[in-house]
């Protein structure tokens, strides 16, 4: 079951840079909200923040809370136990390339120690089969390495991946961006099913995108959330001007 | 400015609407002169203009399929494009009413003339200032002047209930009048309807400007006051 | 104006050939060395090859006969020690570079250290190995030997490591870290894993570079005209026992040298061949 998300007073600075000011934002459980925005407008950074990733640059710096569940992801547990409940699927699909598509899909939880190779396939079946991907790969499982797939069907591996380890959240980095519009749309529908069992974030250049499957949207312009509300009302009807402007391409 | 092309395009749109709207408005306006003055070339001019009034409307409805399919519109862009379409059928209606108006003129050409209860030049003066109030407020972009006149629909709508109960009067008791009493019920009808739809132009803009649906505020309780956070979206750029 | 277009296009595949005709003109020069060599070797060298090269030792000097069989084995137990000492070292100074040294000074001063330590002529490494090691044990050893093939090793196969981890794309790594796998496990399962045919083949030039070395062994493991694979002995290496040969007045011992050096080469190829066919069917398996 998904979790909420609450994030209070969240800066983030990489280097000198304040990429994130005062973000405050309550991301609801089981549902799918979408974030947008212009180029470097601190997306990518906010979503980094959910799950610690951006530490893993050596100059970044967060302040605030967030909360997810009942969890203080800064104060009550480290990066590795978040980065555990918290799933990321990035923007260009990243299968480990050595391995075959058996073992990128439980590759979370071989390399945290867990071994036991009936579960595991068990676990695999469920992944792929939750990814929509199962029907096209059961054959091939252990014959062929994760690079070989096509582009739509590695992202769907990249989620099924992410998916294994069982996360209470999905963090999508732009997941359809590098994709043809027919693995977009299986993408989509994809995002639609997982909603009922996984809260999912999702940051997305592509308006049309949000609007077919978040329910809820934020707005970011230049590290600040200008506006956050029903999808519904961003995309007929926002509150603020920049975010009409921006949605209706005047800008950005 | 980004999306030039596209900001031309609703540019254009909103100029075939207002065409149209010329249209529409000189229609009617033909149509009661026509009963005034009982010219039967007048009413000619109104039924030659009825074909310009329908090729227009097939085609402002096909540009704004064209810029739903092809621009992906969001927010003001949509609503304004959505409302486009809804006034563009009203207005096609408007035409259909004034050509009705002619129709019965033409009829009571035939017939001797008879004076009846019923003021039909003032219901048609309020029908056309409605009409007329609700185009200007669409070229503004002005909600303000749009509810004024929903508020107007009233008084149209109690001539009309109160010149159908002295016609049928009338036909009861002086049966002999009775063509020329059904005409001028038609006629009040037909003006009835042109109050109708100038106030669904209204309700459009209104939805347009302010994202604020106020259809059937009567029947459905929902009242017609402004939104306390909407803003009023820029208005296509005007030449 | 379109016979000016049709000379310049002209001029642009005349120029076109002549570069191609120069490319080829270079490989050849570089690829003829090597082929001169190998046939020279085998001219010289392959008659004196025989079933005793291979099984006997070396025979007093004026007599005739015997062979190179503990220079070969000799090589190897040298080569063993050096790969023990050179590849684990050197492959954790990449990781260190690549992964967790990042513009660090220390990391400068690894990467300086590591070019200063490759450029050392390999007699003078042979000098410091036999004052640092054979002095103090008062004897000559295959394992100084070792340790000093193995130092000589360690540059090649760290700055190597380095670049072949580097080139491992920072999605891939993301992608561990995304998954919370601690970040030692997901350099060495991954980063590691995945850049592991580069590490391999800098291994392998490193083995190939210091499995012909004589210079360093002269002092420290001298050399064995007997069997011996002890490492606290002085030991016999292909390389020695062809020098030796080869400054000897007798030419029964040339003709051996020759043939050494020609099963040296040999040796060596196919060592580096062997290791290349292993793990092409290990590691690469399905990596299309």
């Amino acid at each position: 079951m998904g979790v909420g998300i609450e994030v209070s007073n969240l800066n983030a600075w990489y280097g000198t840079n304040h990429s994130l000011q005062e973000i405050n934002l309550n991301i609801p459980g089981n549902h799918a909200t979408a974030l947008i925005g212009p180029s470097g407008c601190g997306k990518s950074t906010f979503v980094r923040c959910l799950n610690r990733m951006h530490e893993t640059n050596p100059v970044a710096r967060v302040t605030g809370t967030v909360r997810i569940g009942d969890l203080d992801i800064y104060k009550d547990c480290k990066p590795v136990e978040i980065r555990r409940r918290v799933g990321m699927v990035f923007q260009r699909p990243n299968p480990f390339p050595t391995m075959s598509i058996y073992d990128n899909v439980c590759a979370g939880l071989k390399l945290n120690g867990y071994n036991h190779s009936q579960a595991l396939d068990e676990i695999v079946e469920k992944s792929l089969k939750n990814s929509a991907l199962w029907d096209e790969v059961k054959d091939d499982l252990k014959k062929k390495s994760g690079a070989s797939l096509s582009g739509g069907q590695q992202q769907r591996l990249c989620i099924a991946r992410a998916l294994a380890v069982d996360p209470e959240v999905l963090l999508m980095d732009e997941p359809a961006s590098a994709l043809d519009p027919v693995s977009t749309a299986k993408i989509e529908d994809l995002i639609f099913q997982l909603k009922s069992q996984y809260t999912i974030v999702i940051v997305t250049h592509n308006m049309q995108q949000a609007a077919r499957v978040a329910e809820n949207t934020g707005f970011f312009l230049n590290g600040r959330m200008v506006e956050f509300d029903s999808t519904h009302k961003i995309f007929t009807n926002p509150s603020d001007k920049r975010t009409e402007d921006y949605i209706t391409g005047r800008f950005g | 400015m980004t999306r030039i092309r596209f900001q031309q395009s609703l540019e254009e749109l909103k100029e075939s609407l207002l065409v149209m709207a010329g249209l529409a408005e000189q229609s009617i306006q033909r149509a009661i002169e026509a009963y005034r003055t009982r010219d039967l070339s007048v009413c000619d001019l109104v039924s030659h203009g009825e074909n310009a009034i329908n090729r227009l409307e097939r085609d402002i409805d096909q540009a704004a399929l064209d810029l739903l399919a092809m621009e992906q519109p969001m927010a003001g862009d949509l609503r304004f494009i959505l409302s486009v379409i809804k006034i563009n059928a009203d207005l096609e209606r408007v035409g259909d009413a004034a050509k009705s108006i002619s129709d019965r003129v033409r009829h009571m050409e035939r017939m001797a003339a008879a004076d009846l209860p019923v003021d039909i030049p003032r219901m048609a003066s309020l029908a056309t200032e409605m009409v007329r109030k609700s185009l200007q407020s669409f070229i503004e972009a002005d909600a303000e002047m749009a509810r004024s006149v929903l508020a107007m629909d009233d008084a149209v709508d109690a001539m009309n209930k109160a010149a159908y109960k002295a016609l049928t009067k009338v036909m009861e008791e002086e049966s002999h009048l009775a063509p020329q009493a059904l005409n001028a019920l038609m006629i009040s009808r037909s003006l009835e309807r042109v109050a109708d739809h100038a106030t669904n132009i209204a309700e459009d803009v209104i939805f347009w400007v302010q994202g604020d649906d106020v259809r059937h505020y009567k029947s459905l309780k929902t009242a017609p006051e402004p939104p306390a956070t909407a803003t009023a979206p820029d208005p296509p750029i005007m030449t | 104006m379109r016979d000016e277009n049709d000379l310049r296009s002209k001029v642009r595949a005349v120029i076109d050939h002549a570069a191609t005709g120069l490319a080829v003109l270079s490989t050849l020069l570089v690829v003829t060395p090597l082929v001169a060599i190998f046939v020279y070797l085998i001219y010289k060298g392959a008659s004196s090859l025989s079933f005793a090269f291979f099984t006997q030792i070396p025979k007093p000097e004026g007599e005739p006969g015997g062979g190179m069989a503990n220079a070969i084995v000799g090589s190897a137990v040298l080569l063993a020690i050096s790969s023990a000492i050179g590849i684990p070292i050197g492959i954790g100074g990449g990781i260190y570079l690549a992964e967790y040294g990042r513009g660090t000074k220390l990391a400068n001063m690894v990467r300086f250290t590591a070019d200063v330590l490759n450029g050392i002529p390999s007699i003078v490494m042979g000098l410091a190995i036999y004052s640092l090691i054979v002095y103090r044990q008062q004897h000559f050893s295959a394992f100084s030997g070792g340790v000093a093939l193995g130092i000589m090793m360690i540059p090649t196969v760290t700055r190597t490591s380095e670049e072949m981890l580097l080139m491992v794309p920072h999605a891939v790594r993301e992608a561990a870290l995304a998954l919370g796998v601690p970040n030692w496990r997901s350099v060495v399962s991954i980063t590691l894993k995945t850049a592991s045919p580069g590490v391999i083949t800098g291994c392998m030039l490193a083995f190939a570079r210091v499995a012909g070395e004589t210079a360093p062994l002269i002092f420290t493991a001298f050399g064995n005209s007997n069997w011996s694979v002890n490492p606290n002995q002085a030991i016999s290496a292909l390389p020695l026992q062809i020098y030796i040969y080869a400054i000897s007045p007798y030419d029964d011992l040339h003709r051996l040298a020759w043939a050494g050096a020609l099963v040296l080469i040999v040796l060596i190829v196919a060592a580096v061949s062997l290791v290349r066919y292993v793990t092409s069917r290990g590691v690469l398996k399905g990596a299309s």
